[in-house]
């Protein structure tokens, strides 16, 4: 049975960030190429937790790209209130990572 | 012509460089530098106002290195985006500095100029057209949205540059442009590949951010050659490496590996990054052309800000802070029925779920402080302070159960305590339009100075 890690044991970045004003989107760079296939093949990291994570009741508007070039896994989900908007509460999208923290990786 | 080699000092004009290590990029006789000056990041506001991202006194001091150092090596400078949303005023706010530091250091020069703003009337009319899209606001655009609008820009591609660098100015300064345009207009006018071109745009308009370490503050080199081009930045400790420089392909970007921009879509999936030196080498980067749009901004005016900020220490009063949010928000909102349609009564709580809201993860943690800030948007600014002065007495003295502080609820941090922000804008417009012409939008017009 593969053990779990903390996320943040085998990323070397987990960020947000803006993707233009309607859309946060989030990276995790990891550590190695083999963790990086790892995370991909466990399959943790899907639009249903994601959508469930951000609230968000349409699950097909998650979208995750995997770019191997750069060992890393990137989420983009639309904004609830556009940047700047009344109600927005992080104009730059630069801390709608954390949530991300909670995952747990079997390697 | 075998390469072109183009310099940028940094991510955006008015955030400052290392002069000397610019000094260096300068001895590498660069065709061009080309930097980015704007930027939709910091919000509505600006493009609402028509006001700059940055203050004069910054812009001036990375304006004045650069337009001495285009005239010691007789290349043109290309400025984009002047200066933070590109409307018509802050790009003449742009061109005033230019002159400014011409005059005080006796420069001369050929002056581009490049509006990047679009009409309401042309902007009307291709919606009529069919020939607006929807995308990632996923809200259609209606020809009242337009009205609304206090400004409207469009992101110009490499054409409008291409179109002025035919008359060989020594200064483009442009309103509103695709990031990458300035990088890639000269090398994609001398026929080198649009895909590498762009590309490369890309990479170095955020300065050396794509380099080990990684720094939008640092001057960053591109030079482009027949089916690869190499960026290294001007810091000797740093390097660009193919990690750093794939990294970078995901910052900011929806997609890792397509990129909508003027004209078609930038395609990465068979990029090739490799080692050289200091520097990384690209090539295998595809553009897939597809009709031309452009992507149109705008910003609409949704009323008046005004807050009060206080920490709450009391544990009681923690516990408690659901109940005095609903009380004090139903009770201001009871008081000002009148004008019920007029405003809005928002809270952040920090230390319970400021910035994520309703996606906080940990709903059970049991802060010993927190950070409230009170906020009322309404039609005006009067309208605005008084019910947010309203809103802070009530929640300073409201009882609550349990109640042991009779003498007051909140630290306030502030006298006044009840803080007027001014306008409060919301992006209205972000669509894109189809145009025949890339160029004809973008009236071009020439100045000697």
């Amino acid at each position: 049975m593969a053990k779990a890690v903390n996320i943040a044991d085998i990323a070397t970045i987990i960020r947000s960030k803006n993707a233009k004003p309607f859309l946060f989107t989030l990276d995790i760079f990891f550590d190695n190429l083999e963790h990086y296939e790892k995370a991909v093949k466990s399959g943790v990291i899907n639009k249903k937790l994601i959508a469930g994570m951000y609230q968000l009741e349409n699950e097909e508007k998650v979208e995750i790209y995997n770019f191997a070039q750069a060992w890393a896994i990137k989420i983009t989900i639309p904004r609830a209130v556009a940047s700047g908007g009344i109600g927005d509460t992080d104009i730059y999208g630069a801390q709608q990572h954390a949530p991300l923290y909670s995952l747990k990786i079997p390697i | 012509m075998d390469e072109i080699r183009i310099l940028t000092p940094n991510g955006s004009i008015g955030s400052g460089f290392p002069e000397e290590l610019f000094a260096e990029g300068m001895k590498r006789n660069p065709q061009a530098i080309a930097v980015d000056a704007g930027s939709t990041d910091p919000g509505p506001y600006f493009l609402g106002k028509g006001l700059s991202i940055s203050n004069k006194r910054m812009i001036k001091r990375d304006l004045e290195i650069l337009l001495l150092a285009r005239d010691k090596n007789n290349i043109p400078l290309l400025v984009g985006s002047a200066c933070g949303p590109g409307t018509r005023s802050t790009l003449e706010w742009t061109v005033n500095i230019v002159k400014e530091i011409a005059r005080e250091k006796n420069l001369h020069f050929k002056l581009a100029t490049i509006p990047g703003d679009i009409s309401k009337e042309f902007l009307k009319n291709a919606l009529k057209q069919g020939k607006v899209r929807t995308f990632e606001s996923a809200q259609a655009l209606t020809a009242e949205e337009v009205d609304r609008a206090a400004n409207i820009v469009a992101q110009m591609g490499v054409e409008p540059f291409i179109e002025a660098l035919k008359s060989k100015p020594d200064v483009i300064i442009a309103g509103r442009a695709y990031d990458p345009a300035m990088m890639a207009a000269l090398p994609i006018m001398h026929g080198f590949d649009e895909a590498l071109a762009e590309h490369m745009g890309k990479i170095l308009e955020c300065g050396s951010m794509a380099a080990e370490p990684s720094s939008g503050f640092e001057p960053i080199l591109g030079t482009i050659r027949k089916g690869y081009f190499l960026v290294e930045p001007m810091n000797p400790k740093s390097r660009c490496t193919p990690k750093s420089v794939a990294d970078h392909s995901l910052y900011e970007e929806r997609n890792p590996v397509k990129a909508g921009l003027p004209g078609g879509t930038l395609d990465l999936s068979r990029t090739i990054f490799e080692q050289t030196g200091r520097m990384t080498r690209v090539s295998g980067t595809k553009f897939v052309k597809d009709a031309y749009t452009l992507k149109v901004e705008g910003a609409a005016k949704v009323g008046y800000r005004t807050v009060f900020i206080a920490g709450v220490r009391d544990p009681i009063m923690i516990s408690q802070i659901d109940y005095l949010i609903a009380e004090v928000t139903k009770n201001t909102k009871a008081f000002f029925r009148n004008a019920a349609e007029d405003f809005r009564i928002l809270f952040h709580i920090y230390g319970k779920d400021g910035v994520l809201g309703k996606a906080e993860c940990l709903k059970d943690a049991r802060p010993f402080e927190l950070g409230l800030i009170g906020e009322v948007v309404a039609k005006t600014q009067e309208l605005a302070s008084t019910i947010c002065g309203y809103l802070s007495h009530l929640s300073m003295h409201l009882d609550y159960p349990g109640c042991k502080a009779t003498a007051g609820n909140l630290a306030m941090l502030y006298s006044p305590e009840n803080i007027d922000a001014g306008e409060v804008f919301e992006f209205n417009i972000y669509h894109l339009v189809e145009v025949e012409s890339p160029i004809a939008l973008f009236p071009i017009s020439f100045e000697e100075i």
